[in-house]
């Protein structure tokens, strides 16, 4: 680990006693929900990770607790840092909360409401939250892994009858 | 078969309305740009110099719906744009034809997923499919011959309103 972002996780690990691990000199520190907006602010202001590149989800079905990661990379340009945020969201069969990140990075408006359309996660006291990416009468969440993979059964010869029976065919 | 030949010195040509009517529809038939993928990249080559589609009638593409009788479409169709596809479809002026150009438009290809529309015949009717991914020009350029086809052998008393 860089020597300068060992002082930056051990003060997190004081503040909010966060778990760390490590991974081909990528680190990642495990906040608790409760945590991860404070957190964030102080890793902005004090550490100077002004910019948040990239925020995602992982799911880790069928583990239920945590079920979701969700995955805040901060890069600090100034000091030529980065560090991964890691948020464990378990599901007990309700929808996953998650407090939004947008108070402390603006960034973060559109990237969670793309997680809201992938995978059904909500972000608690998001400001617009709409689906951005997926038509309006979609349903279900598809990068969760219970997702079914394939769209439709592929036709060939043996089945095309039964098959080209139940296709929605376009009318004129 | 040239026009001079059926001529004479008569300054007459004797022939049927429909062929006609068929023969100057296949022979100005302006698409429409649809080009969602990389199968645009082939029609435009189709277009252009070394193919050159206008041999076959087809000047120019167009932008806008409304001046256009063929709707290639050129790639994968995701189902936001679906409805959009429908939308153009119905404003194009009648008599209108769809080609549907490569595996994703035809019937999803390697897209088997929830993103992607699992053939655009599931939208609009399609005339003619072409194979490929993408299809190279001369395979784009057959199925508007094959489309030209389809489209002398057209009646009237088929075409009228039911």
């Amino acid at each position: 680990m860089d020597k300068k972002l060992e002082k930056i996780v051990q003060t997190l690990q004081e503040r909010f006693g966060v778990t760390t691990d490590e991974f081909r000199d990528e680190v990642h520190v495990f906040v608790k929900a409760d945590h991860l907006v404070e957190a964030l602010i102080l890793l902005r202001d004090k550490y100077d990770f002004e910019l948040l590149s990239a925020m995602t989800a992982s799911d880790y079905w069928p583990r239920t607790s945590p079920r979701f990661h969700v995955i805040y990379q901060l890069t600090s340009l100034a000091k030529n840092l980065s560090v991964q945020l890691r948020v464990p969201v378990p599901v007990g069969g309700d929808q996953p909360r998650v407090p939004s990140a947008t108070r402390a990075y603006e960034v973060a408006n559109w990237r969670e409401r793309e997680l809201m359309d992938m995978f059904g996660i909500e972000f608690e006291g998001h400001p617009d939250p709409r689906r951005l990416l997926l038509p309006e009468d979609q349903e279900g969440h598809p990068l969760r892994k219970d997702f079914p993979l394939g769209y439709e059964e592929p036709q060939f010869t043996f089945n095309y009858e039964e098959i080209d029976l139940r296709k929605p065919y376009a009318k004129e | 078969m040239g026009v001079e030949q059926k001529l004479g010195n008569m300054g007459i040509v004797t022939t049927k309305l429909e062929e006609l009517v068929n023969w100057s529809r296949t022979n100005a038939m302006w698409p429409m740009l649809f080009g969602l993928a990389c199968c645009a990249i082939e029609m435009m080559a189709a277009q252009a110099a070394h193919y050159d589609m206008s041999r076959f009638g087809m000047e120019l593409m167009r932008a806008s719906p409304r001046q256009s009788d063929l709707m290639i479409v050129a790639g994968r169709v995701s189902r936001k744009m679906a409805p959009v596809l429908r939308r153009l479809y119905d404003q194009m002026p009648e008599p209108k034809w769809v080609l549907a150009m490569g595996d994703c438009a035809s019937c999803g290809g390697v897209f088997n997923n929830y993103a992607i529309l699992q053939g655009v015949d599931e939208v609009v009717p399609v005339d003619v499919f072409v194979a490929g991914c993408p299809p190279r020009p001369e395979a784009l350029i057959h199925g508007v011959v094959t489309l030209y086809e389809k489209v002398r052998g057209e009646r009237f008393k088929d075409l009228a309103v039911k």
